[in-house]
């Protein structure tokens, strides 16, 4: 079975900006879940934190502006933003794992049913890298994940359980994907808004763990980007 | 109280072969890359310090600042949370010959291990890496309902760290995000090595900004108009 109409990663981004309150802290995963920045619904200002050390950082600077003690944790160069605020590694990880983020948007390898999410090592060896993901997982008011519904094989990422080495255990309470957006409550995925060129059946095809259904599920509609 | 010295060569002259090393920054941002430099030229030119076993956020970058102290072979265990770079291959060959152990620590507890090791704590407990890999052979105790890891100090003989501003006390300030993991670093060595981008009198400093107190600070070199990493590796600089 293959689906022939998906999201693109901007579009799968621009979804899970909607749900970003004005005024939220957020901190974007390396990556594809930085683009949810870019589309940040009109009249809201969403205050971006950094790891290494950054509230309310902005855009990239044009380039040959670049000042490299301004960068953000994927070592890109950033601009600040009025009221941006600068601390030290301590304090940056307190407000994560102090619960004092309000949202965590990151990307997944697989997640599972429970929450349980796997997006640091795919467990084949090579050199390990963790960064900040396990504190993120464990910190932020909500954890979202974005992430394309199946692998580049088209196997499903979206499981009964995770087969490689997990970030944090039960800690994913929505996701996002390129077919359809899928809460996690009390162990389950609960199907939420999906695109409407995608029958139920294709969709459960594609998840590995059975979805289910509370209440309406609403049309998944995301502009052209 | 004076505890400026006149050259990174002469500030990092005592680190022996052995020794345990901080060193800050994220990437380029706040690494200290004269001191680094220093202690490079001093291993070319006599064998030492090796065997060292270094702390930082990452693995160096391209062949410039803490990449070349492990492509020399001076690094013989890093403890880091994120191994990679654009330019990662010194630390990787390394790793993967098997001439370098690696201690992999989520980010976050690698900065609250620093700042415990710096106040006293020898443990504390987190949430971070529950149920993962990483925390296997780790105590876990429940709080509240909740599972959490035990964690330990980090400690160091050495932290060598950039300031921007720095006194004769060893008052210092940072600039931007170059703070990262500096005044973590300050608090939990032996012996704390800063180079600062502009020495100014006691007094100058408004102590209301004062971001690391100089109780933490034992050497202060300047350096002025300091190498940024990511400048040095566009120009494909090399130290090896």
């Amino acid at each position: 079975m293959s689906i022939e109409t998906k999201l693109t990663n901007a579009q799968i981004a621009w979804r899970a900006a909607q749900d970003i309150q004005d005024g939220a802290y957020v901190n974007l995963g390396i990556g594809f879940p930085e683009m949810v920045a870019k589309f940040q619904p009109e009249g809201r200002q969403a205050i971006f934190h950094t790891e290494n050390g950054v509230l309310n950082f902005g855009e990239a600077p044009a380039a040959g502006t670049e000042d490299w003690d301004l960068i953000n944790a994927g070592k890109k160069a950033v601009t600040l933003r009025p009221g941006a605020a600068f601390f030290h590694h301590a304090d940056s990880f307190a407000m994560v794992r102090g619960g004092h983020l309000d949202v965590a948007i990151l990307g997944a390898y697989q997640v599972a049913q429970s929450g349980d999410l796997a997006n640091w090592s795919t467990g084949k060896g090579g050199v390990p890298a963790v960064g900040g993901a396990m504190d993120l997982v464990h910190g932020a008011k909500r954890v979202a994940v974005i992430t394309d519904h199946v692998t580049k094989k088209g196997e499903p990422k979206l499981l009964k359980e995770c087969t490689m080495p997990l970030t944090g255990v039960g800690c994913v309470t929505r996701v996002y994907t390129s077919l359809a957006v899928v809460d996690i409550e009390d162990g389950q995925f609960v199907l939420r808004e999906k695109l409407p060129t995608v029958s139920m059946d294709d969709l459960q095809s594609v998840t590995d763990a059975e979805l289910h259904i509370d209440g309406d599920i609403a049309e998944l509609i995301v502009p052209e980007l | 109280m004076d505890k400026t010295i006149a050259t990174p060569a002469e500030a990092v002259a005592a680190i022996p072969d052995g020794a345990s090393v901080m060193i800050g920054g994220f990437g380029g941002s706040g690494a200290p890359l004269e001191l680094i430099k220093a202690l490079v030229e001093r291993f070319k030119e006599t064998g030492s310090p090796k065997n060292l076993t270094v702390v930082n956020n990452n693995t160096g970058n391209g062949k410039v600042g803490l990449a070349a102290m492990i492509e020399l072979g001076m690094v013989s265990k890093m403890i880091c949370s994120f191994p990679r770079s654009a330019d990662p291959r010194a630390f990787t060959e390394a790793y993967l010959a098997g001439e370098i152990e690696l201690e992999l620590v989520p980010q976050g507890t690698l900065a609250e291990r620093i700042r415990a090791g710096g106040a006293g704590i020898p443990a504390f407990y987190t949430p971070t890496s529950f149920g993962t890999d990483l925390a296997e052979g780790k105590p876990v105790a429940e709080f509240d309902g909740r599972k959490y890891v035990q964690e330990r100090w980090l400690k160091a003989d050495y932290a060598l760290v950039k300031a921007e501003l720095g006194d004769p006390h060893g008052n210092l300030t940072y600039r931007k995000a170059a703070r990262n993991f500096g005044p973590l670093m300050c608090t939990a060595a032996a012996q704390t090595i800063v180079q600062v981008s502009h020495l100014v009198d006691a007094g100058t400093i408004d102590p209301e900004v004062v971001v690391t107190p100089g109780i933490f600070v034992n050497t202060v070199v300047e350096v002025v108009n300091p190498a940024q990493e990511e400048l040095l590796n566009r120009a494909e600089e090399s130290w090896v």
